[in-house]
């Protein structure tokens, strides 16, 4: 990595401790990212995005305050990043991935809550992420209870505004989520002090719907058997679209996918063809969060769609573009928005379809349902999960983790006896 | 065609040979190196029984020091060793309970062993041997005493599963002077009913056959069939299961080789 202490040190960053991060990520991406064999060429820019993680994409946002630009920090597939990028800010994705962050977020928040959630406020309490410390302002949302009470903690350190996402989708919830997005946009046009107008917004409506684009032709690749490309590297390009500049994003993941349909022509890929592939569905992997992905994949079996906020939750459906009014596009906003299936809705039968339907699209051989510990939402919700599964016929296992290593050999065990279990 | 199971658990080594119809077996505790264990137990199996190195077919390592014998030609996972070995040894069983060292799991398996759903409780020590071997420790006891001591008595009710926790509810029992007969039922009945838990949400109704080294104590037997409402069938190897599995699956590779050849 080039040398970035003195933008660190500006940052107001804990150096010291910061250096232990960045001396173990090298390490642990060589293990699980470099070492896999026949890796697609358009990989390349994302380990370069890795390998200065805390460096190049800091350092254009610190330019754009710079030039008087705002950065909005997200926690959620739920806020919409239209609205920032039309009034000519930036978000950016703002999740804990890695345990590095949770003994600092320990310090204020019970040891019972999701590792996700400790590692976030972590990284802003200890000051050890440049991401956390660039964002002018953190947008929270009413998620899940562990967030809410969060974002109360957060508030004393760094400004944060909340939208309050309905927990049903009634007619009427998705009306209240375009009265949010209406506020939202009032909040964002204080904040970078631009107003947002209707070809403003229907640009960045194009730019973020053309990212959703790449990622589905991405996934769409995975459908095929070989699969062109492992999971483990689809999950990081997932990871790193939610703080990449959009547009580059979307061109160099359209060039990647150039390449993996030229392997699917060719019907090369990464796995035999007989390696069972698997369906991950449950709760987000922030980045650096490899862990399932890396124990999947080095016990003989391929990764091959994830039903998570960062998978097909991220991209399915797309915002309409047709709307030539305010009005109209923010409720094409609400809409599109509010097809996110997450497990904070009550009831949520579309999770279900979803699963069904991408078990037979990407014709899985087996389904991980995994959630982050303390998750009560999905935890909860994996009842529902398991039994759909099993009455459709589908072998599904559940699995708990965080992000500790502890169990990482319990965990292999389990998922090996599953892949021998689905055996062709 | 001789073929080799090594299982190395958490506790115990268990390495079986198989010689067409003849089985021969070797127990040895694990101690500190898995991988030492699995090579000195399988070393003297063969002297014992006068084979050379040379005449073992395929070495197929099961348990979770699986991965720690380089020598094996194959690791396989103790679930699925414990499917074929029980299908094998008590043909019928649909339902495997097998309770070892440092976990316990129920394995659903169709009529030829292999695997169709399990559950694992593998995050602490809770319901497994090692929690039984505290309990003992707390009660003075040997865990080989355990069976007979809670034989015809009333289990009191102990709620906590976590092993340091029930430890220290043992001890509060004792001071209540509480017998110790009682208080061994009821450790055997909080095992069984942290089991029955697993099996219901499987769903079955073939034959159950309980395995690994806790299936020794007869009493957590009777409480599982308490539980349950059914008879359970401990084979007469029933720490072996896993080993015999292993060495099975290794045959059955061997096979396929020669039917391919």
């Amino acid at each position: 990595m080039a040398d970035y202490r003195q933008m660190w040190t500006d940052l107001g960053m804990d150096l010291e401790k910061h250096d232990l991060l960045c001396e173990v990520l090298p390490e642990v991406y060589t293990n699980i990212y470099l070492e896999q064999e026949n890796r697609p060429e358009g990989m390349e820019y994302f380990n370069f995005v890795v390998s200065e993680i805390h460096g190049v994409r800091p350092a254009e946002l610190i330019e754009h305050q710079k030039k008087g630009g705002k950065v909005f920090g997200t926690f959620c597939i739920f806020v919409p990043d239209e609205v920032v990028f039309a009034a000519g800010g930036i978000a950016t994705g703002l999740c804990g991935g890695s345990q590095f962050w949770v003994p600092e977020g320990e310090k204020v928040l019970p040891a019972n809550t999701c590792p996700l959630i400790k590692a976030s406020v972590g990284a802003r309490l200890g000051r050890t992420c440049p991401f956390f410390r660039i964002a002018d302002i953190y947008i929270g949302e009413t998620t899940c209870d562990g967030k809410k009470k969060a974002w109360e903690i957060l508030s004393q350190d760094v400004p944060v505004y909340v939208m309050d996402l309905p927990q049903m989708k009634r007619v009427k919830d998705i009306a209240a989520w375009e009265d949010e997005i209406k506020l939202f946009m009032q909040k964002v046009e204080e904040v970078t002090g631009n107003k947002v107008t209707s070809e403003g917004l229907a640009e960045s409506i194009r730019l973020i719907n053309e990212k959703r684009k790449a990622l589905a032709r991405l996934y769409n690749s995975r459908k095929n058997s070989p699969v062109p490309i492992s999971g483990k590297d689809v999950l990081l390009a997932t990871q790193i679209a939610f703080y990449d500049d959009p547009a580059r994003f979307t061109a160099q993941t359209n060039a990647l996918c150039d390449e993996l349909e030229a392997r699917v022509a060719k019907g090369e890929g990464v796995f035999p063809v007989n390696a069972p592939r698997i369906m991950i569905t449950g709760t987000p992997m922030a980045i650096p969060n490899w862990k399932l992905h890396h124990l999947i994949e080095t016990s003989g079996a391929a990764v091959v769609v994830e039903e998570m906020c960062t998978g097909t939750r991220y991209f399915d459906n797309l915002v309409d573009e047709s709307q030539a009014t305010l009005e109209g596009q923010i409720r094409a906003l609400a809409e599109r928005y509010m097809k996110i299936n997450c497990a904070c809705f009550t009831p949520n039968p579309g999770r279900i379809d979803d699963i069904l339907r991408l078990a037979k699209e990407y014709k899985v051989d087996g389904i991980i349902d995994a959630n982050l510990k303390f998750c009560g939402l999905y935890s909860t919700e994996s009842y529902n999960v398991q039994n759909a599964l099993k009455e459709a016929g589908i072998p599904v296992m559940h699995l708990e983790t965080d992000y500790s290593e502890q169990d990482a050999e319990q965990l292999r065990t389990r998922i090996e006896a599953f892949v021998e279990m689905l055996g062709k | 065609m001789i073929a080799a199971g090594i299982d190395v658990g958490s506790t115990s080594t268990k390495v079986v040979l198989l010689d067409n119809e003849k089985m021969c077996c070797k127990v040895k505790p694990t101690g500190w190196s898995p991988r030492q264990a699995g090579r000195e137990c399988f070393q003297e199996l063969l002297e014992q029984e006068g084979y050379r190195d040379e005449q073992v077919d395929i070495i197929v390592a099961t348990g979770y020091g699986r991965v720690s014998l380089d020598f094996a030609h194959k690791a396989v996972t103790e679930i699925t060793c414990h499917g074929r070995g029980a299908a094998f040894l008590v043909p019928g069983t649909d339902l495997v309970m097998d309770i070892g060292g440092q976990d316990s799991k129920v394995i659903k398996i169709d009529e030829k062993g292999k695997v169709l759903d399990f559950a694992m409780n593998d995050k602490c020590a809770a319901g497994t041997g090692r929690f039984l071997q505290v309990m003992a420790i707390a009660l003075g006891l040997d865990v080989s005493e355990l069976s007979e001591l809670s034989r015809d008595h009333t289990p009191v009710t102990i709620n906590n599963m976590c092993t340091v926790f029930a430890e220290s509810e043992i001890i509060g029992l004792l001071a209540q002077g509480v017998e110790k007969g009682k208080i061994v039922a009821g450790i055997h009945a909080s095992i069984a009913r942290r089991m029955a838990a697993m099996a219901n949400r499987m769903g079955t109704n073939g034959i159950v056959t309980f395995t690994g080294g806790v299936a020794l104590n007869d009493g957590v037997r009777r409480s599982l069939e308490n539980e349950l409402g059914r008879k359970i069938v401990v084979p007469r190897d029933c720490q072996l299961v896993g080993a015999i599995g292993a060495a099975l699956i290794g045959r059955e590779i061997l096979c396929n080789e020669l039917i391919s050849n």
